[in-house]
């Protein structure tokens, strides 16, 4: 409740009503929606600089326009961390960016990661009004990362006040955007924040999964300096479970637990020569590209396969990024291979649409049965087999189910399975009083992000699943919260 | 940062990386092993750990240069430092007191059987290291593992020094001659398939460390898969040691030579620019 007489007070200001009265709302809803620049294809397939290019500010201003202002929105209910979103729009529209950008910060610590990566047409925008009315809602993320970018770039990014040291040592464990979020909240509070990454470097899915072209790493890294300015202190090169258990961190004076460990762990479809050579999960992959650069191959040590008829197994966001950097790396033939039709795909619209305009062939209702190889257990073709819809699952969406005598034979010379990951079996592994799901998630209490065992909270893909980045972020928040309150308690 | 206390040239082609590492050494169990990376624009390469001291806070590793990796490594000196080192990683070595113990090292295996042989003996075990050298001046560590087991074997392809042979000839003679009860093989590829095959009509079972290629080594990538039986595990988390009867030694073999020639453009590459 508390949430809503605030937006009204922030509705009510006078600036507010001003700016609502400067423009009808019939003029509003005749601006078009502005298109962000992006590169051409023909370019950008050639490298893996950022596709898209952000708004200009003239833009950013008219886009801000024909937000309607509404004093219901509907906007912020598609929002899973509840963005004042009417409110930063129209500090927008007013040129106040950086203030902007303030007020996105007080819910969602990285929105510039958010603007670029969230499923916005899936999330805020789906509920938009303006969607509603004119069948186009405002473009929400791409203001959000337009202000973002606005703040770092003109260097106005200043450290929040810390409030004074309470003394307790928090450990979380896993640098993806769960574990990063966690980490804000609490050094605001004044606890003494210590991050541990099983890779050398912080980020997880942002660094070692998605791809430059889509989020360049300069970013995450201005985000990660933002935390290392605060205070937190983030360890690299460190595998909780192995390195040290929960337990010794308990030892060594750590009263609270964060675990964002995320869903590491690759799924293969188990179907005959899936580890002949040239069969990779889209975790090695992306992870030899973008974390160990193999892109810039042999500057870098790390080699990748490049790939000339190449398949990636799938249909999310994992699949659009592997099949888009195969591409880069200079595939004749790009596919996807996806056992649904369009309709279904989980990848998020504009990853389609960026991968359609880059030549990428989409194959569906058509599934993998078995990768066939030479002498030398090189990958040299693969045979699939055509599906139909059946009724729909338990996801809602309709079975896929295989069409007898259709099997067919395609000539790849690498194949990148994509089909999701389960959560990382680590840490349940090696501390078993926490309690797991049937598929190794780890169980807590929704309300508090609480595990079942004392002090130690979760978040994140961990819990969930292969989810997404703002979701992950949203469970940091409330684990936050929790965590803050089970220490000042414990005092 | 990692500090690196010691780098020495064992025998030819064979270093002993010594590096300052202390919650690893406290955590470190014979079988395990690190990964580790030369410089900020290297690879990420596993390692097996051949010995570590706790008061000191170190983990000791010998390798083997076979490609940019291992040479960059080769050029660092105490005092150095690398900007990546992780462990200890994958399962410990299954240590028991099993009776009479053969474990067979050879090439970088040589030093990192030795924390095996030092456990099994603590165990009570017969144990006894039977060490593959192609010729005697690549023989290190005699004096170290000899005081660890309680038989020492060389043999020498080229015959100069012990058992004139390959390893797993050696190993046959003394399958023949006593009641082994199992046979642990650390080293090259080759090595651990030819013991392998060595021991199976005799059922006797043998534990191989294997090394297929590997990225992040916690379980996250899977490009460290093996066959074994009819199941495909992540060597990285399930591994290193596994039953070397039931390898798919043709599938790793294979594997382990997906990147052959981006590695010898890539050490082609750093030459260059050492000229
Ligand atoms: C290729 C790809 C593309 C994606 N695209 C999108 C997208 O466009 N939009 C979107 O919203 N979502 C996307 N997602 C999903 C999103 O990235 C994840 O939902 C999100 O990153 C989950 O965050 P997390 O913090 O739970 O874990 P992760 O980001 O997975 O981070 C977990 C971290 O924990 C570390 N770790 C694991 N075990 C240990 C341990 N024992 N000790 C120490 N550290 C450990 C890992 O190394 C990793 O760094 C994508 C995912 C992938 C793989
Ligand atoms: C669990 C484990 C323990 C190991 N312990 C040792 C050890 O104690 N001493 C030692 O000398 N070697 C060890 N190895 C092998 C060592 O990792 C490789 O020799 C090393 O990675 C070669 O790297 P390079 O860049 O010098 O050579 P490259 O030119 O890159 O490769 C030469 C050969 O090494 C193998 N290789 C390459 N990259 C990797 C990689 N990332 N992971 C694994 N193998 C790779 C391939 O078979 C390749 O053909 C171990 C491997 C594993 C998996
Ligand atoms: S965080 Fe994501 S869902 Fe929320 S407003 Fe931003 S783009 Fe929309
Ligand atoms: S629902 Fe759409 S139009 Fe209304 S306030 Fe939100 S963004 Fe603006
Ligand atoms: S090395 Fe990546 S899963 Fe084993």
């Amino acid at each position: 409740m508390k949430e809503k007489e605030l937006y009204r007070e922030e509705f009510e200001k006078e600036w507010r009503k001003e700016l609502r009265k400067s423009i009808p709302v019939k003029e509003r809803m005749k601006i078009p929606r502005q298109k962000m620049p992006e590169r051409e294809p023909e370019e950008r397939i050639k490298y893996f600089k950022e596709v898209n290019l952000g708004l200009t500010e003239d833009q950013a201003v008219e886009e801000a326009k024909r937000c309607l202002d509404c004093a219901n929105p509907q906007c912020i209910k598609g929002c899973p961390v509840r963005i004042d979103i009417p409110t930063f729009i129209k500090l927008i529209e007013k040129g106040k960016f950086v203030e902007a950008a303030k007020k996105i910060k007080e819910t969602n610590s990285l929105p510039a990661i958010c603007g670029r990566v969230c499923p916005q047409e899936i999330q805020c925008e789906k509920e938009c009004t303006m969607k509603k009315a004119t069948g186009v809602p405002i473009a929400i993320g791409n203001l959000e990362r337009f202000v973002a970018d606005y703040e770092r770039e003109t260097g106005k990014v200043d450290i929040p006040e810390i409030a004074p040291s309470t003394g307790k040592k928090v450990a979380i464990i896993g640098s993806g955007p769960a574990g990063l979020t966690v980490a804000g909240e609490l050094i605001k509070k004044g606890h003494q924040v210590t991050i541990f990454e099983a890779l050398h470097k912080p980020g997880g899915v942002l660094v070692y999964g998605i791809p430059e072209f889509r989020l360049p790493k300069h970013i995450l890294n201005a985000e990660i300096d933002y935390l290392r300015r605060m205070g937190v202190e983030i360890i690299t090169d460190f595998v909780v479970g192995m390195t040290a258990t929960i337990e010794d961190l308990k030892e060594e004076g750590y009263e609270a637990f964060f675990i964002g460990t995320g869903a590491g762990l690759p799924n293969f479809m188990r179907i005959e020569g899936e580890n002949l050579v040239g069969v990779y999960s889209a975790n090695e992959y992306l992870t030899r590209v973008n974390l160990m650069k193999a892109y810039e191959f042999p500057e870098y040590d790390t080699p990748v396969y490049k790939g000339k008829r190449v398949a990636v197994i799938g249909g999310g966001n994992v699949a659009m990024d592997a099949v888009r950097t195969a591409k880069r790396l200079g595939a004749e033939r790009a596919m996807i291979i996806y056992r649904r039709s369009k309709a279904e795909m989980p990848a998020r619209v504009e990853e389609i649409k960026h991968a359609e305009e880059e030549g990428i062939e989409f194959h569906f209702l058509t599934n993998p049965i078995r990768y066939i190889g030479d002498k030398n257990n090189r990958l040299i073709a693969m045979e699939c087999i055509k599906m139909e819809l059946g009724e729909p699952d338990a996801s809602g969406r309709r079975r896929p189910i295989p069409i007898k005598g259709s099997e067919f034979k395609m000539e790849v010379d690498m194949v990148v399975v994509a089909i999701g990951q389960s959560p990382n079996p680590l840490i349940p592994k090696t501390t078993p009083q926490i309690k797991v799901g049937k598929w190794g998630n780890i169980e807590v209490d929704w309300e508090t992000m609480q595990t079942s065992m004392e002090g130690v909270y979760a978040g994140g893909d961990i819990v969930r699943g292969g989810a997404t980045v703002i979701l992950a972020m949203g469970d940091g928040r409330r684990a936050a919260q929790s965590i803050d309150r089970y220490l000042k308690d414990k005092r | 940062m990692f500090k690196i206390i010691k780098r020495e040239n064992l025998v030819p082609n064979i270093h002993l990386i010594k590096i300052h590492a202390p919650k690893i050494a406290e955590k470190c169990k014979p079988g395990q092993f690190v990964i580790i990376m030369p410089d900020e624009k290297g690879e990420r390469i596993p390692l097996s750990i051949a010995d570590w001291d706790k008061e000191e806070g170190t983990i000791t590793s010998v390798f083997l240069v076979v490609g940019t990796s291992t040479f960059k490594l080769s050029r660092l000196n105490a005092g150095d430092s690398i900007p990546s080192f992780v462990g200890p990683l994958g399962r410990a070595s299954e240590i028991d007191n099993f009776g009479t113990v053969v474990c067979v090292g050879g090439c970088y295996g040589i030093g990192a059987i030795y924390p095996i042989v030092k456990a099994l003996k603590e165990k009570g075990n017969e144990v006894i290291t039977l060490i593959d050298v192609r010729s005697k001046y690549l023989l290190y560590w005699e004096e170290k593992l000899k005081k660890a087991s309680d038989e020492f074997i060389v043999s020498s392809r080229d015959g100069s020094y012990g058992f004139n042979g390959y390893a797993p000839e050696a190993l046959k003679d003394l399958i023949q001659k006593e009641k082994i009860d199992r046979v642990i093989v650390v080293g090259c590829t080759y090595l651990m398939y030819k013991c392998s095959e060595t021991t199976k009509p005799y059922k006797i079972k043998t534990t191989v460390s294997l090394n297929p290629i590997m990225v992040d080594g916690t379980g996250m990538c899977g490009a460290c898969r093996v066959k074994i039986g009819e199941e495909t595990k992540f060597a990285c988390v399930d591994g290193p040691e596994f039953d070397g009867h039931s390898v798919d030694w043709e599938e790793l073999f294979a594997r382990r030579k997906f990147y052959f020639d981006d590695e010898i453009l890539s050490l082609c590459e750093w030459e260059k620019r050492l000229i």
